[in-house]
């Protein structure tokens, strides 16, 4: 199995998407209630799998372009099939996935095994019939989005408008329509003219869900910008500018490094946005641009091993955040397969581990604890036990249910609510 | 590591230096760990163009980590003490003192004022004062960074690529070249063979650039980059070829 890098639920909440660095996509499907497995229901099993992206080569530049998939994003569905998008430093490809549960038989040109008849043995016609088949899901290509980014894309977006999605790289933002592959639209393009002058990279982009016009796109400086579609075709003129005055006493080397924004998310509603940085995820009110509205410190403990997660490289990692389906909670992950969620009204945060030994099936997690102190309690772990290789980057949560997809390297888990 | 005595901290918990030591110590502790970040921070630069696909994010916040130490320099008045100073062989301390940084373990009982340079320190000149290699060894490595940064974007073709390496490189290199042949054999004579391995010495400092260096952190699990290291160096044997050339002359 190979290191998942990324997961989405689709709409309903019925499929959950992931995408790993060997470039497959596992498709898994919510298990229907039955009356004789009733405790089957919120069981997820794999439904479909396959090769979205192939390592390819860039002659000109001699590099490799890496099959990993970096984002998928499920399209509403409109008819029997599902559509997704997903894509790669380079590529975005959208895949149709359908089922097959019915085969054709009598044709009249070719026998059952699908060799041609012979002409003169045709001596009537017959309409050929649908017969039972197994299940078959099977996933085709649809359109290939490709040579529209020089730079790593790192999100795509799916438009409210389910006909247009955006593309982000590290310095330039493309439109497409989902029925066009040849070209797209340049929304907006922070590369200076000299390359030397670069000081900022675009880390995530997302329209908003609800104003086909709006979307927002997050800097490494730790900025929002908002814009609006309607204003000029080319948005490098922000809307909004959401950035919050650095705290003078907490200053240091690292303090544009932990200040750059992993990801960003809007509250289904509309009216927040969530962005992560390497120590906190903030909620902002979109009316409001000087501040966040809410902050959560995820491992506050960290700070002051700064210098060390600098020199390993931790310190760049992406970690994502997701709402829960009414925005009442926010989820993010940590280290040690640690995850996060907070609750927005009461303030109540929970630490949990994603691993074998604790999840059980049909197990309840225990609350894990990290000791900041020098007096250890029993169960409680210190800081410098901590596994910085077992990272939670990647979350999901089901759009309407408590049921949470947690990605931890090579595994998933999928938690739920406790029923009685 | 440091000064005898004094407990190490990581870097951003200076504030936090609890009267163990004077507060006359405190100050060049945090120039040399200021120094030992911006070589750090160099060297993941380095490293980073040497990769075959850098992530450009990673590196232009390594950059403006670089300048703004360089900035902060500048206004303390060290970097314009630098620049009146010769370099001597202060070019390669610049790429060893990284190694300095990323040990992980220190033995206390070292009692000099310098930190160790471990295998590369056996024929060197290391009883120097630490302060003074440091001061002008800021200067090459400063250098250094601007050429980086101007090189480092741009990623179009790969014979610019090497170009622009062997560019950055050349300039690290380039005080050796201006030395007097005299000078430069006296450099050369007391500094082990093993040094010019470019290969082994960076990719040593790579492997050690993995593990924490601070004290509380000694169960640090690093994760280990086995493929950037092979990527490493086979375009550091390229780098071989030049330094055997430099040697020579």
């Amino acid at each position: 199995a190979d290191i998942i890098s990324t997961v989405e639920f689709n709409y309903t909440g019925d499929l959950l998407a992931t995408g790993d660095k060997g470039g497959r996509v596992v498709i898994f499907q919510r298990e229907q209630e039955t009356k004789s497995r009733p405790l089957s229901r919120g069981e997820y099993n794999v439904y479909s799998t396959f090769q979205s992206h192939e390592p390819e080569f860039d002659y000109l530049k001699s590099l490799e372009i890496e099959e990993k998939i970096n984002k998928i994003r499920w399209l509403p569905q409109q008819n029997a099939a599902h559509f997704l998008l997903s894509t790669n430093d380079k590529t975005i490809k959208l895949w149709k996935i359908s089922e097959r549960d019915k085969r054709a038989e009598g044709y009249n040109l070719k026998d059952e095994d699908g060799r041609l008849r012979e002409p003169f043995r045709i001596t009537e016609l017959r309409v050929p019939t649908l017969k039972p088949m197994d299940l078959m899901v099977e996933a085709s290509p649809r359109r290939t989005f490709a040579n529209a980014h020089t730079y790593h894309i790192n999100s795509i977006s799916v438009n409210s408008d389910y006909a247009t999605y955006l593309s982000a790289d590290d310095l330039r933002i493309n439109l497409w329509h989902l029925e066009v592959t040849n070209r797209s639209f340049n929304i907006v393009d922070i590369k200076p003219a000299n390359m030397e002058e670069l000081m900022e990279v675009i880390t995530a982009a997302e329209f908003h869900p609800h104003q086909c016009n709006t979307f927002v796109y997050s800097s490494s400086k730790g900025t929002i910008r908002l814009c609006d579609m309607r204003s000029s075709a080319l948005c490098d003129q922000h809307s909004k500018f959401f950035e919050e005055p650095e705290d003078p006493s907490s200053r240091s080397f690292f303090s544009e490094i932990i200040s750059s924004i992993s990801d960003v998310k809007f509250s289904h509603s509309g009216r927040y946005m969530m962005t992560r940085d390497y120590l906190s995820v903030k909620v902002w009110d979109l009316n409001m641009e000087n501040r966040p509205v809410e902050t959560y410190q995820v491992h506050e403990y960290l700070r002051s091993k700064l210098c060390s997660l600098y020199e390993n490289d931790c310190i760049f990692d992406k970690f994502e955040c997701c709402w829960n389906g009414p925005d009442s909670t926010i989820m993010t992950g940590s280290y040690n397969n640690f995850f996060r969620t907070f609750e927005r009204n009461t303030h109540r945060d929970i630490t949990l581990e994603a691993s074998r030994e604790s999840s059980r099936p049909r197990a309840i997690l225990k609350p894990r604890k990290v000791c900041t102190t020098g007096k250890r309690k029993k169960d409680e772990i210190s800081v410098d036990s901590l596994d910085f290789n077992k990272k939670i980057l990647h979350t999901a949560w089901h759009p309407s249910e408590n049921i949470i997809a947690v990605a931890a390297t090579n595994n998933l888990y999928l938690f739920q609510e406790k029923i009685n | 590591m440091f000064v005898r005595g004094l407990k190490r901290k990581c870097f951003d918990g200076e504030e936090d230096i609890e009267g163990t030591l004077a507060g006359i110590k405190a100050i060049p502790s945090y120039n040399l760990q200021r120094q030992s970040l911006l070589d750090m921070s160099l060297v993941k630069l380095q490293l980073c163009h040497m990769l075959v696909e850098p992530n450009l994010c990673r590196s232009v916040l390594i950059a403006n980590t670089v300048r703004q130490i360089q900035e902060e320099m500048t206004q303390d008045g060290t970097w314009q003490m630098i620049n009146t100073q010769s370099t001597g062989q202060a070019s390669l301390d610049r790429l060893v003192s990284t190694d300095i940084l990323c040990r992980s373990s220190r033995d206390p009982a070292e009692g000099k004022h310098v930190p160790g340079y471990g295998t590369f320190s056996k024929d060197f000149e290391s009883d120097q004062a630490q302060d003074s290699s440091e001061t002008m060894s800021t200067a090459s490595s400063v250098q250094a960074p601007r050429n980086l940064q101007s090189n480092m974007w741009e990623m179009e073709t790969p014979q610019e690529n090497k170009g622009n390496f062997q560019k950055s490189l050349d300039q690290i290199f380039e005080t050796l070249e201006n030395k007097s042949p005299n000078s430069v054999e006296d450099l050369f004579s007391e500094v082990d063979n093993s040094y010019y391995d470019l290969d082994t010495m960076l990719t040593g400092m790579m492997s050690n650039t993995k593990m924490g260096h601070c004290d509380s952190l000694e169960t640090f699990s690093s994760p280990t980059n086995t493929a950037s290291n092979s990527n490493c160096k086979s375009d550091l044997n390229d780098l071989d070829h030049i330094v055997e050339i430099l040697v020579e002359s």
